[in-house]
């Protein structure tokens, strides 16, 4: 009875603005859930943290920078351990039938956000039977968060463990949504808690108005917003998980913007007069990681000279069909601290075969894993082994493709000892080049349960990250990141074989969208002409 | 009666037992570990591993483990999404209307297409009418409908633009979802079009669905038609003068009504196989896709009990078709 | 083996002769259906296809001609002579996959029907041949596989064991076996009250020999039948697992994975879509509509219908 009435009065709404502009967005996949801590998944997060909620800091729109978001400001302790956030006043919270704010957002929320998940004893920290908070612990935060003190209603005080430059820019992340404590209360006092999984409250440019599983989600323009207010009335998701199907009703005019097309449809899509294409590299790399602690691999040379005898254009063009860029470094262009003054090791397999023989190396045989699913940064894994099989035996090398399961394949990748080189590949968290560099590459992450799959444990470039890591200036951040990149290059534990470009086809009625290097889709700057 | 039903009733609960531990075993030994394939790409310390895979009961005993399971289906307990954490009996709830949305509209359109096809057919033997209707049905018996459902959005969807591309109703429309079917709470709304919209939206994936039990029922009406025509008391009644349509009306029909009915019901399963793929075809948002979905994501718990309940209720409705046999036939019953 | 040998001659000469007669019976029947004598040349055609697929096939069918990227079939504007019925997405010739997907659906169908005739035969001998609780236990599990719709059994099968085509066979062969278990146990049971076979056990013939010598050649018309149906599902059913990307793997020129590959372009290329799909049809139709033939030859019953 009572979706009933919350279903007529946003009806009534609807009605009263006969004139409502109705945004629709073709999203790729179902929402896991609406609250952003518990879940990892982009398609969650654009319908849950984007729209909905905010953060202390956040993305400025179409950059990896930080800004000020619920935090209007914030003092950094000289030994940087210390953060102060000043809290924003006047940020209404929304409302729906069962909750009605009483208080605007203010510091007890902040810390019932970040309590809730890094206490295990917190009353909501298992709101829902066997949720857990991966990206939470994922980025260390249980270690790294010593405290969180409430200085005054609008002022919070994180303490840290150690110094951690990408703190600011790890908060920004959905996981760190702020949610509303007084909500929350009022939904345990009713014994509903999980509703705060299903009828979210946030601070976010657009209010949540109805989900239908796997069909349909509903947000309305948040009034109240305190930032600029969304220019559209109604957002809608439409779940459309098929490419084709997408594609067809963005043609139809069923919807005005789609994530995610094939790449195949990219000429068509260009082609057609009433569509228009958005497009940008993506936030990824993908890359064959050799296990440089097993021979020859161990030896920087061989691998330097396996990276010459692989043809990379020719697996941008076969395999990305030309929707990416060919990789040099370990980070993609549009981060910053990217290095470009760097050379790729020039394909010549003449060169290669030399080298190989120089370094004593005949008659190799080797392992190519292949990984069994297409993701952002690696379209189809089998079609470039294959490709690389083929260069590779051009040099003498004979090439094997090995592919398991997914969920084994990111295991039996991790193995010590592992024989063969890994295709694999990553998608930034946040925009941090230590979310790439530290995760994949460092000597931390080279052991059991990290995800340097290269196992490549080499002392200078780990020392530049943990140094970045500690350092709170960006430009001597950049510095030694750059750095970094220059010993990685020269060592050579991976094959960096391209970055993805991510295409946004939409109506050419939309104006305003902006993309975002994170891949996040948002919708308070977008417009669309009658 | 009541004894034909409780001995039925007995049947069905060794079969139960067995469907639980097919279910729950099949599930055990899915290859690929649920926990690494949420941490994926990033990877998982294998103190957050154990960690994880303890809060999800999965470093018990397999037995211990099944005992579990049993005990919480006893408490009505299904178990949670690992991926969205709701739990698995009301994800199945929400989504289940548009299954049977879809399943009623094919089995109504197969059924009053296919029988008087069927009757047809037999009245008239041997016709142009026969010879035609029967040929039909055997194509659409041998039909791959996500082939056909393809032709038919290429046709309808693409070509005509008469039929929108996926979806259960036009997104314009919004209305509280009082009984789940689209095309009730449609005219519950009030909302003009609506209804409209919800039956254009309908009609490709239930046409679709449709296929193969039309054709069975065409055919299996057709046969036993043929076979009560040849009954005795049939050509008796004929032969006393009884107008031909009140023969086939109230002696033939009602007779050869039987076993269709019966053949009407056994084409649960078959729905339900072809839900699988009409949902996917058309992105329906049904229990068909929601399992396909749940299988490649892994998600354990959806796909365990997502088949125990497919599976109870398929048997439900072979136990109800059981007795609406036993009601109409009494022979039946006697055995 | 205690027979006489001079018995035993006269024994095989009859039995032969029995034979030939009871296959020339057939033949009138069978022959008196028009469609199925179509049904039965065209399956014939599809067999000639799969087995000289090397010779008929104008290309290599995983081979990418990458100048030649969805060429609509000849017919129509744009298209090449040299491939037929135009390429797919990558520039394989459709054509020659589809020859060559022959090879696939009728290796699916015998190996399907054949260890799901061979399993459904031997479960349900012992449980009809045996009653009692060995039947009750049988049954039961029969009973439990046909609860879940098959596609979803074989899917979860797939899934357990991996996706691939040795894999969708297996699934799809052990959520047919039931019914082969079924129809040779209620074959059994009213064989088993006949005359002869008293007579048999009278004269001392083993369990072994009983089953497989006495009964089981005398329930054959009804399994026949069911094999030809189940070898037009294993067709559709692998080209379904196929489609949800569980069958056979690209490359392989399935004709389902060929169709599950051509979703994306169904606006653009009619051609990716259709043939692939017409191609299962045919082959389906043709073997259901033999299988119609069968039936109303073997079937005494529906013989006079």
């Amino acid at each position: 009875m009572k979706t009933l009435l919350a279903m007529t009065s946003a009806l009534a709404m609807m009605a009263a603005a006969a004139e409502a502009k109705t945004f629709v967005y073709c999203s790729e996949a179902s929402p896991e859930g609406f609250d952003p801590a518990p879940y990892t998944a982009g398609g969650t997060f654009d319908a849950s943290a984007h729209p909905i909620f905010n953060r202390l800091t956040e993305f400025k729109k179409g950059t990896t920078e930080v800004e000020p978001g619920l935090a209007e400001s914030w003092d950094v302790s000289a030994d940087g351990t210390e953060y102060t956030f000043h809290l924003r006043k006047g940020v209404k919270w929304q409302s729906n039938e069962k909750f009605t704010p009483t208080r605007d957002f203010n510091a007890d929320d902040v810390i019932f956000s970040y309590d809730r998940q890094g206490k295990a004893d917190h009353p909501w920290h298992q709101y829902i039977p066997g949720i857990t908070y991966e990206y939470y612990t994922s980025m260390d935060m249980p270690n790294l968060i010593k405290s969180i003190e409430k200085i005054d209603d609008y002022t919070v005080k994180f303490t840290l463990s150690q110094p951690e430059a990408p703190f600011l820019a790890n908060i920004a992340m959905p996981f760190a949504s702020i949610v509303s404590k007084e909500y929350a209360d009022t939904l345990a006092a009713a014994g509903t808690m999980e509703d705060m999984n299903n009828m979210p409250i946030g601070t976010g440019p657009f209010k949540f108005v109805a989900y239908q599983k796997d069909a349909v989600i509903r947000y309305a323009k948040n009034p109240d917003y305190w930032g600029t207010p969304a220019i559209i009335d109604d957002l809608v998701f439409a779940i459309t998980p098929d490419a084709a199907v997408r594609l067809q009703k963005l043609k139809a005019g069923e919807c005005h913007l789609m994530p995610y097309p094939a790449p195949a449809d990219i000429e068509a899509i260009r082609a057609d007069a009433n569509l228009k294409l958005d497009e940008q590299a993506g936030l990824n790399v993908g890359y064959l990681a050799y296990n440089t602690t097993v021979a020859p691999f161990d030896n920087p040379k061989v691998r330097k000279a396996l990276n010459m005898a692989i043809n990379k254009q020719a697996i941008v063009d076969a395999v990305f069909q030309g929707a990416a860029a060919p990789a040099k470094n370990p980070i993609p262009p549009t981060m910053w601290s990217y290095n470009d003054a760097i050379q790729d090791d020039p394909y010549d397999p003449e060169a290669a075969k030399a080298m190989l023989a120089e370094a004593g190396v005949t008659d190799l045989s080797m392992k190519i894993w292949a990984m069994p699913v297409q993701r952002p940064y690696m379209p189809n894994a089998r079609r470039t082994a294959e490709l690389m099989q083929e260069d590779l035996s051009k040099v003498g090398v004979t090439a094997e493709i090995v592919s398991y399961e997914w969920g084994e394949y990111l295991q039996k990748s991790m193995e010590a000892g592992r024989d063969g080189a890994v295709i694999l590949g990553w998608t930034g968290d946040n925009g941090d080049p230590d979310n790439f560099l530290s995760v994949l590459l460092s000597c931390d992450s080279a052991g059991e349960g990290g995800a340097n799959r290269a196992f490549w444990c080499n002392e200078d470039f780990s020392k530049l990250l943990k140094d970045a890591k500690i350092t709170a200036d960006p430009a001597e951040r950049t510095a030694l990141y750059e750095q970094a990149q220059v010993i990685f290059k020269d060592q050579a534990p991976w094959f960096t074989i391209a970055h993805s470009t991510q295409y946004v086809p939409m109506s050419n009625k939309v104006s305003g969208f902006v993309m975002s290097p994170l891949g996040d889709f948002t919708f308070e700057t977008v417009d669309i002409a009658e | 009666m009541v004894r034909f039903i409780l001995s039925k009733l007995l049947y069905l609960v060794p079969t139960f037992l067995g469907i639980t531990i097919i279910a729950f075993s099949f599930v055990r030994i899915l290859p690929g570990d649920p926990v690494l394939l949420m941490a994926g790409e990033r990877g998982v310390t294998p103190e957050r591993h154990a960690e994880l895979s303890a809060q999800l009961g999965y470093d018990k005993p397999v037995v211990l483990q099944y005992f579990d399971f049993l005990g919480r289906l006893m408490h009505g307990d299904f178990g949670n999404s690992l991926v969205t954490k709701k739990p698995v009996l009301s994800e199945f709830l929400t989504l289940f209307p548009a299954t049977v949305e879809l399943g009623l509209c094919a089995i109504i359109i197969a059924t009053l297409i296919g029988v008087p096809v069927g009757v047809m057919a037999a009245i008239r033997r041997g016709s142009w009418f026969d010879q035609i209707s029967m040929t039909v049905a055997l194509v659409g018996f041998s039909m791959p409908i996500f082939w056909w459902g393809l032709l038919l959005i290429i046709l309808f969807s693409g070509i005509l633009g008469w039929t929108p591309v996926s979806g259960r109703i036009n997104l314009l429309y919004f209305f509280p979802n009082v009984t789940g079917f689209m095309l009730i709470d449609s005219v519950l709304s009030g909302q003009k079009g609506a209804f409209a919209s919800a039956l254009s939206h309908l009609i490709l994936p239930s046409i679709v669905l449709a296929t193969i039990p039309l054709a069975v029922i065409a055919r299996q009406t057709r046969s036993a038609m043929l076979e009560v025509m040849s009954e005795d008391y049939v050509r008796t009644a004929r032969a006393k003068g009884m107008p031909p349509f009140r023969v086939i009306g109230i002696h033939a029909l009602r007779n050869a009504m039987i076993p269709v009915v019966t053949t009407i019901g056994l084409q649960i399963g078959v729905l339900m196989a072809g839900a699988i793929l009409t949902e996917t075809i058309f992105s329906w948002p049904g229990i068909g896709k929601w399992m396909i979905d749940s299988i490649s994501r892994r998600d354990y718990p959806v796909v365990q009990s997502g088949l125990l309940l497919i599976a109870a209720l398929v048997m439900i409705v072979n136990l109800l078709v059981d007795l609406t046999y036993g009601l109409i036939n009494p022979r039946i019953r006697v055995k | 083996m205690t027979d006489t040998p001079q018995s035993a001659a006269t024994v095989r000469l009859s039995d032969a002769a029995i034979f030939r007669r009871m296959l020339a019976e057939f033949w009138f029947y069978f022959s008196q259906n028009r469609g199925a004598v179509v049904g039965l040349a065209v399956f014939a055609l599809l067999v000639v296809v799969a087995v000289f697929a090397p010779l008929l096939a104008p290309h290599d069918p995983t081979v990418q001609y990458r100048e030649a990227l969805l060429l609509p079939p000849v017919w129509q504007e744009g298209g090449s002579t040299s491939y037929l019925l135009g390429t797919d997405a990558v520039g394989r010739d459709i054509l020659s996959r589809l020859i060559f997907g022959a090879q696939y659906s009728l290796f699916i169908g015998v190996v399907v029907v054949s260890i799901a005739l061979v399993g459904g035969i031997v479960i349900g001998l012992l449980a009809g041949f045996f009653g009692g609780w060995v039947d009750s236990v049988i049954m039961r599990v029969m009973d439990v596989i046909l609860a879940f719709p098959s596609l979803l059994l074989a899917l979860v099968l797939v899934a357990v064991l991996g996706p691939g085509l040795t894999n969708a066979m297996i699934a799809i062969a052990i959520v047919y076996q039931p019914h082969f278990a079924r129809l040779t146990r209620a074959a059994v049971m009213s064989e088993m009250k006949r005359e002869y076979v008293t007579a048999a056990r009278v004269a001392g013939a083993g369990n072994l020999r009983l089953m497989f010598r006495t009964i089981l050649p005398n329930c054959l018309a009804p399994l026949i039948v069911q094999a030809t149906l189940s070898f037009s599902s294993a067709v559709l059913d692998s080209a379904a697992l196929g489609f949800l990307g569980m069958g056979a793997q690209p490359p392989a020129p399935e004709w389902g994975t060929m169709l599950a590959e051509a979703r994306e372009f169904i606006l653009r290329a009619w051609w990716v879509v259709t043939f692939p799909g017409l191609a299962i049809l045919i082959s389906v139709l043709a073997i259901n509509v033999m299988g119609d033939g069968l039936r109303d030859a073997l079937d005494p019953k529906l013989k006079r219908s």
